[in-house]
């Protein structure tokens, strides 16, 4: 079903996965020097998730995210420097700094926000799946989700309406096999979340989540199935979250174990991604790594820009509470 | 369509809001309205009844028992550039889906910094009717003023009725239009053609020197019936129809109370914590020096609503005890 890609699409997918993890990277070392407030939740070692989906959308294709959301905003298009500013609080960011990294957000490339409220993206982007159908117009809302997230009522409810309204809408979790810091063994009886898709009347894929190549090609199916008509499709990736549930490291909790990461880390979607790319002659290891470095110079600059740029005015405070 | 004697036409509540609804659908091709039983039923009200025939189920959609789905749907639609209409049944069930309410629909245009606009309209019905018992009769119109972002209006007429919903849906805002099922049997004059009440305007429905009365939704008609009774004992009351809630029109509260010197608030839902509380203390802030008495407030009484007739009769404020409470507010 899926073409296989061009070299061009396979240099844009990993030039997309190191762009977040240099984002992320330096956003963990930004936080705990103190640059950004709040709860800040980092998305490496989930790369693959949203590079492999959104290496099939436009801008006109919408995605609800989740408290994880720099990795989706970055593979959807986003901007280094509005989302540095929008991190630290300052007026140049995506949100002029009222919503930070659990909101942030670019509806102007379909990316309908960050959202702090675990499931509460699924029933957004069923609607936009509707205002797509309504519209006629071929676009697919993407949502992505946790293993936790497949628990909350709003999941459930938005899964069953894309079924029956046969939305184009791609349900993509991302087991990472925690809802914060409890396992999925423990908030859950099933092991695939995928397995609830037939309970809705669409069907449930399993991919391995650090291979991008394997979610290039289920969300390509299901992406295509979506823009047919056919309706939605649950693409269930399992990946896993390098570093804690918020910031880097440091949290002091035991949930997992030091041997459990390390196994994990192996498997990083980058290295493995890279590996493949020299093998197949698409990609060698000095060019890559010149990937690496042009990128760092590119979240160097854009810290420099989020630090000039000036916290908002505090008589901006009630401005945009109504339209 | 019937006729008053001077030629204009009466229209009940529920044909108001379904002749503003199509008017809405032809007039906005983005417009449709989706919930629980809008399509073959015209919703259980029949606000919406006939209106599959005329629009179609692209545009009149029956959603599956998911007040949350449905709130989604709508934030999700007009995030995507639609203007939803969507109906939760009864406001009680404002239970099932207050996140979407709450967290999304009423901040992404905030917390977005503005890049987002959520024309969204809400159909809600309140009020104790019928024995319809606990969980089908709140007012909890508190819960929804209280959260930045959203507006909120309770037509009290037909007329009322189809200008706020024609102005709801024309808003860029999330705006909630409650009505009160104990309304839908009322009539009034309703002109044909489409028009919108402004949002944010109160109504003065009974002009007075001596008393305001503060109301919406129901109780203004409850209210009127007290002033004609005050007004035999020699009380000249004024009725002021809020009509919006949120945002409110504190200008006009204080205009009457300068003339007034006292005021009272009188609303279906229970006292305790209920919009009665704000709109007294705002007018006490802004009115002080003119007034004679504390604002009043009457509302119900800090129980669930009750199923038994009797019990249901004695829970809703009426004439009587709105005489009641303004006739120990006045010290007569």
């Amino acid at each position: 079903m899926t073409t296989q890609p061009t070299d061009e699409v396979l240099l844009d997918i990993h030039r997309r996965m190191v762009r977040i993890r240099h984002f992320e990277n330096e956003a963990g070392r930004m936080a705990e020097n103190g640059f950004i407030p709040g709860a800040l939740h980092l998305y490496v070692g989930e790369e693959a998730v949203a590079v492999g989906v959104m290496a099939h959308l436009t801008d006109e294709d919408q995605i609800t995210s989740t408290h994880r959301g720099h990795g989706h905003l970055i593979a959807k298009g986003g901007e280094f420097d509005r989302m540095f500013a929008e991190l630290f609080g300052r007026v140049d960011g995506y949100c002029k700094g009222k919503g930070g990294s659990m909101h942030v957000s670019n509806l102007e490339i379909g990316m309908l926000g960050a959202n702090g409220i675990v499931g509460g993206g699924p029933p957004i982007a069923m609607g936009a799946g509707f205002a797509n159908k309504y519209k006629k117009n071929g676009n697919v809302a993407a949502t992505f989700f946790g293993d936790g997230a497949s628990n909350e009522g709003a999941f459930h409810e938005a899964a069953n309406m894309a079924a029956l309204y046969k939305l184009p809408v791609l349900f993509v979790c991302e087991n990472n096999g925690f809802g914060e810091y409890t396992p999925q063994r423990d908030h859950q009886a099933i092991t695939d979340v995928a397995d609830r898709a037939p309970g809705y009347g669409m069907p449930g894929v399993v991919v391995d989540g650090m291979d991008v190549m394997a979610v290039y090609e289920a969300a390509g199916a299901a992406v295509e199935r979506a823009r047919q008509g056919d309706g939605p499709t649950l693409l269930e990736c399992k990946t896993y979250r390098f570093y804690d549930h918020v910031g880097r490291r440091g949290m002091g909790r035991t949930y997992r174990t030091d041997e459990e990461l390390a196994e994990w880390m192996k498997r990083d979607p980058i290295e493995m991604f890279e590996a493949r790319l020299a093998e197949q002659g698409v990609l060698s290891a000095d060019a890559a790594k010149e990937v690496h470095e042009e990128i760092a110079r590119d979240v160097e600059a854009a810290v420099e820009f989020a630090k000039a740029s000036p916290m908002p005015d505090p008589d901006a405070l009630l401005d945009d509470v109504y339209a | 369509m019937p006729e008053t004697e001077n030629g204009k036409r009466e229209l009940s509540y529920v044909l108001a809001v379904k002749e503003a609804a199509a008017a809405i659908l032809n007039e906005e091709p983005d417009a449709f309205i989706a919930g629980e039983d809008v399509a073959g039923a015209g919703s259980v009200f029949g606000i919406y009844r006939g209106l599959l025939d005329e629009f179609g189920p692209d545009r009149i959609v029956n959603t599956p028992i998911s007040e949350e789905g449905v709130i989604g749907l709508g934030v999700g639609a007009a995030a995507a550039g639609l203007r939803p209409i969507v109906d939760i049944m009864f406001m009680d069930f404002l239970g099932e889906c207050m996140d979407e309410v709450t967290n999304q629909m009423a901040k992404m245009r905030y917390m977005f910094g503005g890049r987002a606009t959520l024309p969204i309209t809400i159909t809600t019905m309140c009020g104790a009717r019928n024995s319809m018992a606990a969980q089908h009769s709140q007012c909890l119109e508190s819960w929804i003023c209280h959260i930045p972002g959203l507006k909120v209006v309770m037509p009290s007429t037909p007329y009322d009725a189809k200008g706020l919903l024609i102005a709801a849906s024309r808003d860029d805002n999330p705006v909630f239009v409650v009505m009160n099922k104990a309304s839908l049997a009322l009539t009034s004059e309703v002109p044909e053609e489409p028009y919108a009440i402004p949002i944010g305007e109160a109504n003065i429905v009974r002009p007075g020197t001596d008393f305001t009365i503060i109301s919406y939704s129901r109780m203004v008609h409850e209210s009127v019936s007290a002033a004609e009774t005050l007004a035999e004992q020699g009380i000249d009351t004024e009725v002021i129809d809020l009509r919006s809630l949120q945002p409110l029109d504190v200008d006009t509260l204080v205009a009457s109370v300068e003339k007034t010197h006292n005021a009272m608030v009188v609303h279906e839902a229970v006292r305790f914590g209920g919009m009665g509380g704000e709109i007294a203390a705002q007018v006490q802030e802004l009115a002080f020096d003119y007034l004679d008495a504390p604002v009043g407030r009457v509302g119900a009484p800090f129980s669930p609503v009750p199923f038994s007739p009797s019990l249901e009769q004695s829970f809703v404020p009426n004439a009587d005890k709105i005489v009641a409470s303004a006739t120990e507010l006045l010290g007569l």
